[in-house]
């Protein structure tokens, strides 16, 4: 599916893993600028936006780098802006169980591949900034993107690919090394 | 007392940053031709996506002359000094002038900062960075790989018992069970056995200089065990999570077996340069 912002209810037609393009205005936001929009307000119009968990490296107008960051680092963080109305958060390696149940009915996780920030920067166009004196890193980006290509990790109904593959992962280990106990995860 | 020429010493600079600019912007053709298999075998489409989003992304960055991710690493250095170069305090300043030209000319993100104040140093030198390890050789060459943050922190050692050599493919894969798709695999993974605590962790790092075209049967042994898992591409399933294994070995202590795993995501970027040294 080729999804636009601002998005809408067909955010709930999505199922974990399936592909989807995105296009449209993205807001990169990292852990300060949560902070700050926690604490200050969210500098945009947060009604079916997606926020993109990216530092980007940005020379002028033109994106140079934007490949996602970790976005476990915002578990915590993240409710206050599905509460507002943000419709998609897009990140790497997936969230917790926090987000999954805030996610719930009305907001999905989408997944963009790690270290492709060569990839991503090629589909961007900075439109403006926010926040710019916490750090090019760390500040609010306004990105216009074209067709960007993201997975689903976790839908709106619980539904969470990241999760499904580490339980198997972990039964599969048990099942080879099974005279092992294996570590706490 | 022997010293180095101050044309050595700029040559040094000019080839280690002209090693960074090719290992940041392109990835050698032995990895590259790894991906195009897994390309090949993987069938889910969930990890097919992502393996061609790499591809995708690697043309972009040779293309426009940009780092292939925006995590460029710290620098880590491997040295050849043939007998005429001393390995002396102005060739290691040498190695570290050209980490900043390479920091300020591609450019890189400056990464390295004090461990405690966490202050940056702003060039990407510090401190025992550029780690550099030195070998005698027959030419001066600089090889340099570039280490980003996800993939090392997921790397770990044990020091096993004598009689738990058996134990080593689990603990490999155990590393991986942790690291789920935090690494940003594929990944390859250097694997060090033996030597001292210090020296497997080395080792294990040297392996990840190994070309991964081929592994011998037990590499490919813990290959499949990591790829078993399941964990796929960026943790999102598929049976690419292990690009290639590689292991390095060294005698160790009748007593000891040490085992350290040094986890590199798809990104496994090195360069080398040849010095001439008159």
């Amino acid at each position: 599916m080729d999804l636009k912002t601002p998005l809408g209810d067909e955010v709930l037609d999505l199922r974990a893993g399936d592909a989807v393009t995105l296009s449209g205005t993205v807001y990169t936001a990292r852990d300060e600028a949560h902070l700050r929009m926690r604490e200050e307000g969210i500098p945009f119009d947060p009604i079916g936006a997606a926020v993109y968990h990216c530092g980007p490296v940005i020379r002028g107008h033109e994106v140079v780098a934007a490949g996602p960051t970790t976005s476990a680092r915002m578990n915590a963080l993240s409710g206050f802006l599905l509460d507002a109305g943000v419709r998609a958060l897009v990140g790497k390696g997936g969230m917790d169980e926090q987000v999954r149940e805030e996610l719930r009915g009305r907001a999905v996780y989408l997944a963009f591949t790690g270290g492709c920030a060569a990839l991503a920067a090629a589909r961007m166009q900075v439109k403006g900034v926010s926040f710019e004196d916490l750090g090019m890193a760390e500040a609010v980006w306004e990105i216009e993107l074209d067709h960007l290509p993201l997975i689903v990790g976790i839908d709106a109904h619980g539904g969470d690919l990241f999760a499904a593959v580490m339980q198997k992962a972990k039964l599969q280990f048990s099942q080879e090394f099974n005279s092992y106990k294996g570590p706490d995860l | 007392m022997e010293s180095v020429s101050s044309g050595l010493l700029e040559a040094v600079a000019a080839a280690t940053a002209s090693a960074l600019l090719e290992a940041e912007t392109s990835l050698p053709s032995d990895v590259n031709a790894a991906i195009g298999r897994a390309l090949e075998r993987e069938k889910d489409p969930t990890a097919r996506a992502q393996l061609e989003n790499i591809r995708e992304n690697i043309h972009y960055a040779e293309e426009r002359g940009l780092p292939l991710c925006q995590d460029t690493g710290v620098p880590v250095i491997y040295l050849t000094l043939p007998p005429s170069v001393p390995a002396t305090e102005t060739l290691y300043e040498a190695l570290a002038e050209g980490v900043r030209q390479a920091t300020n000319s591609i450019p890189l993100r400056p990464n390295v900062v004090d461990p405690f104040t966490r202050e940056n140093t702003t060039d990407n030198t510090g401190d025992g960075m550029p780690a550099v390890h030195v070998q005698p050789g027959d030419e001066l060459t600089i090889t340099v790989l570039p280490k980003g943050a996800g993939a090392e922190n997921c790397s770990r050692i044990a020091m096993l018992l004598p009689s738990q050599k058996d134990e080593i493919t689990r603990f490999v894969a155990e590393t991986m069970l942790l690291a789920g798709g935090k690494p940003c695999p594929p990944v390859v993974l250097g694997i060090g056995i033996g030597a001292t605590f210090d020296g497997a962790a080395a080792l294990a790092k040297e392996a990840l200089l190994l070309p991964i075209d081929e592994m011998d049967p037990f590499e490919q042994e813990i290959c499949d065990a990591v790829n078993n898992l399941g964990i796929g591409p960026m943790g999102l399933g598929g049976t690419t999570t292990a690009l290639a294994v590689k292991v390095r070995r060294g005698h160790c202590h009748t007593a000891s077996l040490p085992v350290a795993v040094n986890v590199q995501c798809w990104a496994n970027r090195r360069a080398t340069r040849t010095v001439e040294v008159e």
